[in-house]
């Protein structure tokens, strides 16, 4: 009934007597502010959107599930996810992923002249050293992880 | 001047960014239901794997010499294209995406040193998006795709051609001698736009290299062979005949086909199948502004399987108005199937096209005779307009994920849909589904 008196309504065709509905009222649960407008208009901006400012170069970045124990002494446990960026040129210090025999393995990156080790934050994984003519491959700069709170 | 910005070995590439442990090993992909190659590694290639080349025909090299077959990721290779176009893009004022894996760039007005610029792209692209790139420029858009074969073939086939023009060759700034050396060693048939067809006829014709090409006479090749032709011949002669294209025209038809992962014998499954694919085209007509007039719906069984009794069925089915309409294009489908149906047939592969577009706003009427007084009910042609139901539902497509909100004659997963493509070794959505993202061991 309501939508037949919508559509004819809205075509702009007659509306029989007997189809109107006499409380037509709406109520809207909200206010409408009179006076004076609001002091933060002028101040309008943006809600913090956390992609934007967790991702500085969307293009390069991707996220990866971590899996093992041996970064917990960085804050990385197993289950985190972390923001890989591309972007970002790798040195002394950055926690990287890297590309050892084949498999991603996520650790602080040491470097020294040419001397280059990964290390584990966790004193019961042993670092890696890249043995004769093996290089370390970083494919790429952790900029966070996300952790999520168990209850 | 003109660039071709070429991702190498394109879906071998994206694969190998996230599966590090194929870097050096033969890989193909796969097309889709793992029919046939459709990109190969290097040392695939070196196997002997064509392009196109079916999989049980080179399935032994699996365990003789470890070749490895994945099949198609398309989620992953679009989203992988993405991140390679946006990057390149952000080097020139005009962009040209030609496929996939593929885009011109325009450097008009762009001063300094392309070759140092275009180097630099390349390794922003090799870094950001894990993909190598082949780069060639020149002053027309044929030349600029010459260059990027040369630029390929240089690195791929050390001898080939200079050593120099390995990843980045621009034919635009070097001497005539020295372009023509290179358009010498190059067979005719590397030319943008001369097909095998054209390029036997030009053999023949003692046009073998693409030297011999660039030499003929424009006009007497418009005479004996087309104008189309006489285009390539000017641009290789450095007269851009071919515009960059930045803002395609919106398609005049748009189709979904599809080869069954397993044979189909039930209408009921084809009906699942036709529906499935009018709302895939439906969302394109959409996403263009479009409505179509008709739409043509055909199944067939397999020609491979000679044994099978052979039917195909096609037909074209008008529309009262054109529309845009998911269940109006879906009902106008299933009844142009029930036509083409016949029982006791084994089919293979199902289509829908859509055909005769309108823009969507401008609508030819029926005399509808069909309300008593004779004048046409606006009421119901309002109830008619589902527009914004259909914005709607690729809205909640789009941020949900494909298949979220359908049809129910489409079908659930699994059961309800026997013909769902065949993707044995797809890998997982590595970039576009949180739930699938790669694992990194700690």
């Amino acid at each position: 009934m309501y939508s037949i008196l919508a559509t004819r309504l809205q075509s702009r065709l007659p509306v029989p007597v007997s189809q109107a509905n006499p409380a037509s009222v709406h109520r809207l649960p909200s206010t409408i502010q009179a006076g004076f407008p609001s002091p933060a208009e002028d101040h309008a901006s943006e809600r913090v959107d956390l992609s934007k400012t967790l991702i500085k170069h969307p293009l390069a970045t991707y996220q990866m599930m971590v899996r093992g124990a041996s970064m917990r002494d960085a804050g990385i446990d197993d289950g985190d996810v972390v923001l890989v960026d591309r972007a970002v040129k790798a040195s002394h210090g950055h926690v990287v992923v890297a590309v050892v025999d084949g498999d991603f393995t996520v650790k602080r990156l040491w470097k020294r002249g040419s001397n280059v080790k990964l290390q584990a934050a966790n004193p019961t994984f042993p670092d890696i050293v890249p043995k004769d003519g093996q290089t370390i491959e970083v494919w790429g700069v952790v900029t966070y992880t996300i952790k999520s709170m168990p209850k | 001047m003109y660039a071709l910005v070429d991702g190498n070995n394109f879906y071998v590439s994206c694969e190998r960014v996230f599966r590090p442990s194929l870097v050096g090993r033969p890989v193909v992909v796969l097309s889709n239901n793992d029919g046939c190659a459709i990109a190969r590694s290097n040392e695939a290639k070196a196997l002997g794997v064509r392009m196109g080349h079916p999989w049980f025909e080179c399935r032994q090299l699996e365990e003789q010499h470890g070749l490895v077959a994945l099949s198609a990721n398309f989620a992953l290779y679009g989203d992988m294209s993405d991140r390679m176009m946006a990057v390149a893009a952000s080097y020139a004022p005009r962009q040209e995406i030609y496929s996939i894996d593929e885009s011109f760039l325009d450097f008009s007005g762009v001063r300094g040193d392309l070759v140092a610029q275009c180097r630099e792209m390349r390794t922003r692209i090799l870094d950001w998006a894990g993909i190598p790139c082949g780069v060639g420029l020149g002053p027309t858009k044929t030349l600029a795709k010459l260059a990027n074969h040369i630029a390929k073939t240089a690195e791929r086939k050390p001898g080939s051609y200079p050593k120099e023009l390995a990843q980045v060759c621009h034919l635009g700034a070097m001497q005539t001698s020295e372009l023509e050396a290179l358009m010498a060693a190059t067979e005719v048939g590397e030319v943008w736009g001369v097909g095998p067809r054209i390029g036997f006829q030009l053999v023949n014709a003692g046009v073998k290299t693409v030297l011999d090409l660039a030499r003929l006479d424009p006009v007497a090749v418009r005479r004996r062979f087309s104008v189309v032709l006489e285009k390539t011949v000017r641009e290789l002669q450095g007269t851009p005949c071919i515009e960059l294209d930045d803002a395609p025209a919106p398609k005049q038809q748009i189709m979904c086909s599809r080869s069954f992962g397993h044979p189909i014998t039930r209408g009921f499954d084809l009906a699942t199948a036709v529906t499935e694919f009018t709302s895939r085209v439906a969302e394109k007509l959409r996403a263009q502004e479009s409505a179509a007039g008709a739409l043509v719906v055909f199944i067939r069984t397999s020609p491979f399987r000679p044994d099978d009794p052979q039917y195909s069925g096609s037909t074209t089915v008008p529309l009262i108005r054109p529309t845009a309409d998911t269940s109006e294009l879906v009902a106008s489908a299933l009844a142009g199937l029930r036509r083409i149906y016949r029982k006791g047939f084994r089919y293979a592969k199902a289509g829908v096209m859509l055909i005769e577009f309108q823009p969507r706003g401008r609508v030819q009427c029926e005399l509808d005779l069909g309300t008593e007084t004779g004048i046409p009910d606006e009421g119901v042609a309002a109830t008619r307009d589902k527009s914004k139901l259909m914005a709607a539902v690729d809205s909640v497509n789009r941020r949900y994920g494909r298949g979220s909100l359908i049809l129910a004659s489409a079908g659930l997963e699994g059961a309800q849909r026997p013909w769902s493509m065949k993707q044995e070794r797809r890998t997982p959505n590595y970039t576009t589904v949180w739930s699938e993202m790669p694992i990194v061991r700690a």
